[in-house]
């Protein structure tokens, strides 16, 4: 449970006397407080600073090392206080969450000093408030990235049992692995560099004569060009086939960007291939050379820099569109301004607002070519106007774009979409443990069947023996949720035990519509054995409540199970007591169908003999009078 | 009419204003949060003696809750959300928000919105101290949602049907409208003496008097402190 709950806890229980006139049934006794003490003050003494609190503060979490009774280990007789042996500046935050029910992390501790600390003092993270949960984590991931990398330096050795499909894999993606993908990397860098260079090349003009006009070298070595040419695109084919058949995922190979623009880079040239001789397409193909500069890009590989760009580009697209967007505005606006401004003027250059975007654009990117210049007066003004708003313009975004780039350059991390959903999720986690706490708390120890001993009629032995295993807060809070429980009639149970719960209710309606089923018990195993008619006169002679009877629809079934659950042992006794809307979940139930529940062994006359000297004629005996059968009832509401 | 005139005049002129600030240049601070100055109330509850006083409890045991309630309520009221979040707190299965409006209600006696650590103790006095008759008056209080002295059935159903809320969803057997509407019914068969659909004060205490179980079960909590 929280803090400060703790303290709300009289005004809850108080606020329960508002449920006892629509109860119906009797409720369980609340557990004393045997050891009313007076609240004290203790000290609490971490390497010689002295702390002091109630001792109320510190129960308030009793799964922690000061709430529980682990802190005796610590208490130091001759001085009557607890010593604690740690970091007395650490402590300060740690006996905050106790008092104020919030743990922060102090910015300037070191995260693997506070790790340990709230391990030692047994808290776990998940529980540091909001303001102060991004900061840990940051800090925490950072140290362990920080830790990873220098493991993985260490940690470069060849893992046994790889295929050698993996291991080509791990080499092409790490080339220091291994010496032979060291040699592939600055082999295939080499050849991208001299392909990118033969394109460039080509288009140089050398002459053949002094004299004669000149012509790009590519048509005057066209062979040895071409030589180059193919070379280049054997290997680039080669890596890629390669780089195909190692790849984990094949599908998802193809579609990853790299290997696009693999592709891209070496298609051109097969497709010069097939069309060589074809002269109405060669204008076509000589469009297709450009996409051979897409080799260029194949260095991203090598370059983690390169990669670094395009995916600050990638995650600064809106600072782009943005960029985009507001230029396309403002050349819009210019453009028609200053055509019309121009109109007036004699031979102006500005012909159509269109031709005026191209004088628009130049001026606001402050390039200034000088083929078109306004001439008129107004078309000056303007044209000032523009220059000086497209500084502003593109200064804008530009910032934005460039510290995401150095960010992410220098931390290298992940997609900041990818993280939000992190937060998110672990958020979500946080809650969801923080809730099922208390609950499972209360499922839990109802399974362990203490729950019986806060019946009426509990014996006064098992209350103290049991009293000792939950802190009072705990239990007066299971008291609590146990008075719900009766005044409502109805029971929490496990979610899972829900669906097992859901499927008997299904049980239950089958065989209820079907009253005159007979008794076929045994090996056969139909479900319903007896209708409760015959067990409720006895029943009620052991039952003071008669009225609770009235609640409930007279179609309890009994079902025979096999085996003997731990649970049946307190959940019959409970039934037995005033409650019949106990719903066991044996453990053979999980063989349940809507019609049949199989019997592994059922005894064949003791079940007849059950029914007419059931078990709850004698509470105090053990519920189960023949280790063969649980008897489990189940009440349809 | 008149209302959206002068709310339209007033929009006009902040937009008036705004454009000015623009076109001038004055960086625009944020004069919304200056308007707002802090509405915490600072409350603090009568002394120790007059508390002693007025309630059953002893003065170890209102120090006790007293410090208690300062933690979580520094301000020294609790506002019906705070207290819907703390009541939520003990019962995380199920939605506690109704039963806890409900209970607000009942423990607000001067109706400000706000409870005083006098109100609440005043009250757990009666609930955890009180005679039997005092306890009574309190539920029937509780019960009679708009205070007109009558439980109806459609109060009673309200009633019942935020404390089933109170269990949530994971509950066996499930919950069916029937069997919330049976409850009802069955409270009117046993309250309801003179047959006439409603619930007075009288019949209530009657017959809850008369309840063994019902006697019996408002005595459990009264070690609660």
């Amino acid at each position: 449970m929280a803090a400060g709950v703790a303290a709300w806890l009289p005004f809850a229980r108080a606020a329960a006397i508002g449920w006892m006139p629509v109860a119906n049934l009797p409720m369980p006794v609340a557990p004393t407080n045997k050891n009313k003490h007076q609240d004290e003050i203790i000290i609490l003494n971490v390497s010689g600073r002295r702390f002091q609190t109630w001792r109320n503060t510190l129960d308030r979490y009793p799964d922690t090392l000061l709430g529980s009774s682990e802190k005796e280990f610590f208490f130091n007789e001759e001085t009557r206080e607890y010593f604690f042996d740690r970091d007395p500046d650490l402590f300060r935050s740690i006996l905050n969450f106790y008092r104020t029910g919030k743990l922060h992390y102090p910015r300037y501790e070191c995260i693997s000093a506070y790790d340990e600390e709230l391990a030692f003092f047994g808290i776990i993270p998940e529980i540091i408030s909001d303001c102060c949960y991004e900061e840990y984590k940051d800090r925490k991931r950072e140290n362990i990235e920080r830790l990873m990398d220098d493991l993985e330096d260490n940690k470069d050795s060849k893992l046994p049992n790889m295929t050698f499909r993996e291991t080509m894999w791990r080499a092409f993606e790490n080339p220091h692995t291994s010496t032979m993908a060291l040699v592939f990397y600055y082999v295939t860098g080499f050849f991208i560099a001299i392909s990118v260079l033969t394109n460039v090349v080509e288009t140089v003009p050398c002459s053949y004569m002094p004299n004669q006009r000149d012509i790009p070298c590519g048509e005057r070595y066209t062979e040895a060009f071409f030589c180059m040419d193919t070379a280049c695109v054997m290997i680039f084919t080669v890596e890629y086939l390669m780089r195909l058949f190692a790849a984990p995922s094949r599908y998802r190979f193809m579609r990853s960007v790299m290997s696009i623009i693999d592709v891209v880079a070496i298609l051109p040239y097969y497709i010069g291939l097939v069309m060589t001789n074809n002269e109405d397409v060669s204008g076509a193909f000589v469009t297709l050379r450009v996409f051979r500069v897409f080799r260029i890009f194949k260095f991203s590989r090598h370059s983690q820099g390169l990669r670094i760009l395009g995916y600050t580009l990638k995650s600064c697209a809106s600072e782009l569109g943005f960029l985009l967007f507001s230029l396309t505005m403002a050349i819009i606006i210019f453009a028609t301004v200053m055509f019309y401004a121009e109109k007036g003027s004699s031979s102006s250059k500005f012909t159509s607002i269109p031709a005026s975007f191209w004088y628009t654009i130049v001026t606001m990117t402050t390039l200034g070519y000088g083929d078109m210049v306004p001439k008129t007066i107004a078309g000056k003004i303007f044209g000032s106007i523009c220059s000086l708003s497209g500084v502003l313009v593109i200064a804008l975004p530009v910032p934005v774009i460039v510290s995401n780039f150095s960010r992410i350059y220098h931390q290298n991390q992940r997609a900041d979409k990818r993280r939000a959903q992190k937060v998110q999720k672990a958020k979500l986690a946080r809650m969801r443990i923080s809730k099922n706490g208390s609950s499972s708390a209360f499922l839990h120890s109802k399974r362990n069947g203490l729950n019986q001993s806060l019946e009426l009629t509990g014996s006064l032995e098992e209350d103290q023996h049991l009293k000792k295993t939950t802190s009072l807060l705990e239990s007066q809070h299971h008291h609590l949720l146990h008075c719900l429980e009766k005044t409502t009639n109805h029971e929490f149970v496990d979610e899972r035990l829900y669906e097992q719960g859901y499927l008997q209710t299904a049980l239950q309606n089958f065989p209820s519509q079907s009253p005159s089923l007979s008794s076929e018990e045994g090996i056969t195993g139909t479900c319903c054995s007896r209708r409760t008619k015959k067990n409720i006169p006895p029943l009620s002679a052991t039952n003071t409540h008669s009225h609770t009877h009235n609640l409930q629809e007279l179609s309890a079934l009994h079902i025979q199970c096999g085996e003997q659950h731990p649970l049946n042992t307190s959940r019959s006794s409970l039934n037995l007591m005033s409650d019949e809307s106990g719903s066991l979940n044996c453990k053979s139930s999980g063989l349940v169908t809507t019609a049949i529940i199989s019997i592994p062994t059922p005894p064949s006359n003791n079940s007849r003999a059950n029914p007419d000297a059931p078990p709850p004629a004698n509470p105090d005996a053990p519920p189960l009078p023949n280790p063969g059968t649980d008897v489990v009832r189940i009440s349809a509401l | 009419m008149s209302s959206r005139r002068r709310r339209c005049k007033r929009q006009l002129i902040k937009f008036t204003q705004h454009i000015a600030r623009l076109i001038t240049g004055t960086l625009s601070s944020d004069n919304e949060d200056e308007e707002q100055e802090s509405t915490t109330l600072r409350y603090h509850p009568e002394n120790l003696e007059q508390l002693q006083s007025q309630t059953h409890f002893s003065r170890q045991e209102l120090q006790l809750l007293y410090r208690g309630f300062k933690n979580d309520c520094p301000s020294g009221v609790v506002n019906e959300d705070t207290f819907k979040n703390i009541y939520a707190l003990f019962f995380p299965l199920g939605d506690s928000s109704k039963y806890a409006q409900f209970l607000f209600n009942a423990f607000d006696k001067d109706k400000n919105g706000s409870l005083s650590f006098e109100e609440l103790v005043c009250d757990l006095s009666v609930l955890l101290r009180g005679t039997t008759e005092e306890k009574l008056n309190w539920a029937f209080n509780l019960y009679d949602i708009n205070k007109d002295g009558q439980i109806t059935k459609e109060e009673m159903l309200d009633i019942l049907k935020s404390i089933y809320d109170l269990m949530g969803k994971s509950i066996h057997p499930r919950l069916k409208e029937e069997a919330l509407r049976q409850h009802v019914r069955m409270f009117f068969q046993k309250m309801d003496i003179n047959q006439d659909g409603v619930v007075t004060i009288d019949e209530f205490i009657d017959c809850c008097q008369k309840d063994e179980n019902i006697m019996q079960s408002l005595k459990i909590f009264d070690n609660a402190v």
